[in-house]
Parts: structure tokens; sequence; C-alpha cells
């Protein structure tokens, strides 16, 4: 109930937003090329980041507010790129979680070579504990998560879905594709699925 | 989190702590605070060190060429600052090109003071606790010269151009984070972590944020440059190094001063 609300609500912001792309004059080959001269030292496996691949084309297009066909389109296609925990156990450790959704680490250019894993970063968006004040409100807050869902198993998976890739729940969502991406591992991102769902994490206290 | 940044941030939660819930009303009230604390006192700003550097900059002959600035045209004729960054970013017929302040300071470095182009744009930016590099100061200084005016920049067809391919590059998603500016600059009451996002994406909130750019800023205990501030959001979205001057750059910021148009200037800003 409280996820449909929350969907309803930003679907209702999306739609309120102007569609800025819509009415852009300036031609996609245009952008391409002005990007690529952007960052002319990109280096060779960073060249794949300046091109948006078909899904961001299309939520660039419809200012992330996808048009029903096309927004089924695309959950469609996301989901494809799922790849579910071999063991089929969707909770890992949540003190590791912990560790995950507080560190920002990797991906930057200043991150290279990497020193460390790369991070979830989810507090830089969400409220998850009552413990850690400094969160970010750019998403929804996800105290109590797995509380609010009695810590039901269906809802891990939904919940590791939603890491894996957001576009399946919700198309042109904000949130990075920290599966799909390869941002995250699987097994970082059943970490940060027990922090959420397990009854002992600090989220659900 | 970089160091100075948790510092800030464990200044900013030791600030909030004693008080009482609602926490997020809370927060909001302390960082506000805080930023009238250093708003306080205007000319505490060390910004104002890199402005007086950067006027010395300008007049001092130097360069292969051992020629000052002064010959250098920022769109109101040869040498006249006053004013001139409110009109920026404008077409300039000699370069055939869109530029703002940093862009055009470099093009007149290169051609008429003859400094290699290449070096000037190799590492541009300073590191945290480094002052502003030279560009950088010399933008400083002729970005408060046009203290107390409003953006007023040409809207001519190239302009127009230039702001909306910097719209277009606005929401643009891509890289391993699927970031645009957008993401984090389209809506209200928007915080990472605990800094607000101006939702520069609405004029009336651009106005009141684009003026005060190049600002001081503390976390970093130096000025930053609007070029500065647009590699650092790209650095954030996981994307490679925007190269200064360049055409994206220069759209970015047309698109900004497009939307904070008649805004104040007060610059150089004090920012976190």
């Amino acid at each position: 109930m409280r996820s449909t609300l929350v969907s309803l609500a930003a679907f209702a912001l999306l739609a309120a937003l102007p569609a800025w792309a819509q009415t852009s004059t300036i031609s996609p080959d245009r952008i391409d090329a002005v990007i690529k001269s952007a960052f002319p030292n990109a280096p060779e496996d960073f060249k794949s980041r300046l091109l948006p691949d078909a899904t961001m084309k299309d939520c660039t297009a419809h200012a992330n507010n996808p048009p029903p066909a096309i927004a089924e389109a695309i959950q469609k296609s996301e989901a494809a790129t799922i790849q579910y925990p071999p063991d089929g156990k969707f909770l890992g450790d949540w003190r590791k979680g912990e560790a995950l959704a507080q560190s920002g680490y990797g991906l930057r250019f200043s991150d290279y070579p990497p020193t460390r894993a790369n991070g979830g970063n989810c507090y830089a968006c969400h409220q998850l504990t009552r413990q850690e004040l400094s969160y970010g409100t750019v998403g929804p807050s996800l105290l109590e998560y797995g509380k609010l869902r009695d810590f039901k198993a269906e809802d891990a998976k939904t919940v590791y879905e939603k890491i894996y890739d957001p576009h399946v729940a919700l198309a042109c969502s904000l949130m990075p594709r920290f599966g799909s991406n390869k941002v995250l591992t699987i097994d970082q991102i059943k970490d940060i699925v027990a922090l959420l769902m397990s009854p002992d994490s600090p989220v659900n206290k | 989190m970089k160091p100075r940044r948790m510092l800030l941030a464990a200044a900013c939660i030791a600030l909030i702590l004693p008080f009482a819930a609602p926490a997020q009303d809370e927060t909001e009230k302390g960082l506000e605070k805080y930023r009238q604390m250093l708003k306080e006192d205007p000319w505490s700003n060390p910004g104002f060190l890199d402005a007086d550097r950067g006027e010395t900059l300008w007049m001092t002959p130097r360069g292969p060429k051992n020629v000052s600035l002064e010959a250098c045209d920022l769109g109101k004729g040869p040498g006249r600052v006053d004013g001139a960054f409110a009109e920026l970013p404008r077409y300039f017929a000699d370069a055939d090109r869109v530029m703002d302040v940093e862009t055009r300071v470099l093009w007149c470095m290169a051609t008429l003071q003859g400094f290699s182009r290449e070096q000037l744009t190799t590492k541009p930016h300073p590191a945290g606790g480094q002052p502003v590099k030279e560009i950088g100061a010399i933008a400083t200084f002729i970005a408060s010269k046009s203290n107390g005016l409003a953006f007023a920049a040409p809207l001519g067809p190239k302009e127009k151009e230039m702001a909306a391919l910097g719209e277009a590059l606005f929401v643009r998603r891509s890289g391993p984070f699927d970031f645009a500016c957008a993401t984090c600059h389209a809506e209200e009451g928007r915080r990472i972590r605990l800094q607000g996002l101006p939702v520069l994406a609405q004029p009336e909130a651009a106005r009141k944020v684009v003026g005060e750019w190049p600002g001081y800023r503390v976390s970093a205990s130096h000025v930053m440059t609007m070029q500065h501030r647009l590699y650092d959001c790209y650095w954030q979205m996981r994307m490679p190094e925007l190269e200064f001057g360049s055409e994206a750059s220069v759209a970015l910021v047309a698109y900004l001063v497009k939307q904070a148009q008649g805004g104040p200037i007060s610059a150089p800003g004090l920012k976190r």
C-alpha cells in the first residue's frame, strides 16, 4: 500500500515536470558530437559512458515520464538484464550492507586504479536508519522498510530487483541500475537487501 | 566523502543534535544558520584576495608577447571590465564562438599574450587548499566588477542555440549511474546527504544561486569557478573529466545564466 502510494506520488511528480527534452531544437547528432568533444581525454573504458543506452535515450526523450507502451517495453527489456543469486538467497549481511550504504566510493575518474570496492551510497538519497542523520531526500525514506512489509520473502526478492535495476518497478526511475550497470556485485546487493529486510537491521529498529 | 566534507558534515550534525524533532526541519534550520554566519561579514570572504590577484594579472604585461589583457574585449569593448560579466556568455565574432567569462579569458591569454592554450587547459582547476588558477582569479575579478547588476546575457540566435544545447545536456542521462544534471536539480526540497540542491530548472531558484559563482568554497578553501563547478558535477556523475572551455561547458553556463536572467550578481559568493 505504502509503496503504491510512493509510486503514485512519484508518477504525479514526474507528470508535473515540464517536458524539456521534447521541445529541444538540438539534433541528437549535435548533442553526441558536443559530448564527445567535451571529454577528449576520456580513458578508453570510459567511452561507453558518453552515450546513453536505449533505455536512457527513451527516458531522456520523454523527460522520465514515458507513455505506457514505452514504459512497458523498458520494464521488459530491463527485467531481462537481472541476474539472480545462484544460491537463491536474497539476504546477505546487513552490517556489510550498512557500510555499502555509507560509502560513495567508486567509478569517479579520481577512483582509478580502485583501492577498494564500490559503494552503494544509499544515504546520499535515502533515509535508512534513525542513527544516521546525514541522509538525502532525492529518493523516498526507507526507514522500517522490512518491518512495514512484515519481512515477507517475496519483498526481499522485489527489493533485490529494485536495487539491481529500478526500471523494472518504475520505468525511468532516477535511481542508478546498480546491478545492470555493474556498479555493485550480486553479493553486495544481497548485503543491502539484508540491511532493508532483516528484522535485526537498524533500518527496522 | 572527502575528509573536509566529513568534518563539515560532522560540524553540522553537532550543530543539529541538541535540537528536538522533527529532525528534518531542524536540520534545515541548522544548515541555514551556518550559511547565514558565513554571509554575515562579506568582507571576510577570502575570495576577494583572488579578485585582487586577478586584477593585477589583468593589468600586468605578461606572456610571450608581454602585453596586458587591457586589449581583451569582453564584449563591451577592449579593456572594458565594468558590467561585462553580466552580459556573458555571448557570441564573439573574432573567435566565431559563444564564450563564457573563463573561455574568453583563455582566448585572450592565448591570442593576445601568446600563452599556450594547451598549458592553460591542462589541470585548469585547483586541488583542495590550492589557490584558484590564473584564469579563475581573472574571472573572479571580472565577475566582481558586475556586482549588484542583474544577469542580462544577450539572447541572439547564437546565444539562444547555446542555451538550448545546455538545456539538452542538463536533462541528458548517461554514465554508469544514469545521471543527468536534472536528476538532482529539477525538483524542490531535495538534498544529497545534508546538502540542499538548487532547483536550477526553475528560474526563481536559479536566480538565487547562479550569481554567487565564482565563489569561495569553504570546504575546499579556494575560489571555485563555474567551469570548475561543472567539472565537479560530472566527476560526481561518474563521467570523465570535462574539458575546460569545451562547447558543452559553455552551453551549460549559457543555460544556467539564461535560467538566472534578471537575478543578481554577487561574486565571489561564499559557498559551503
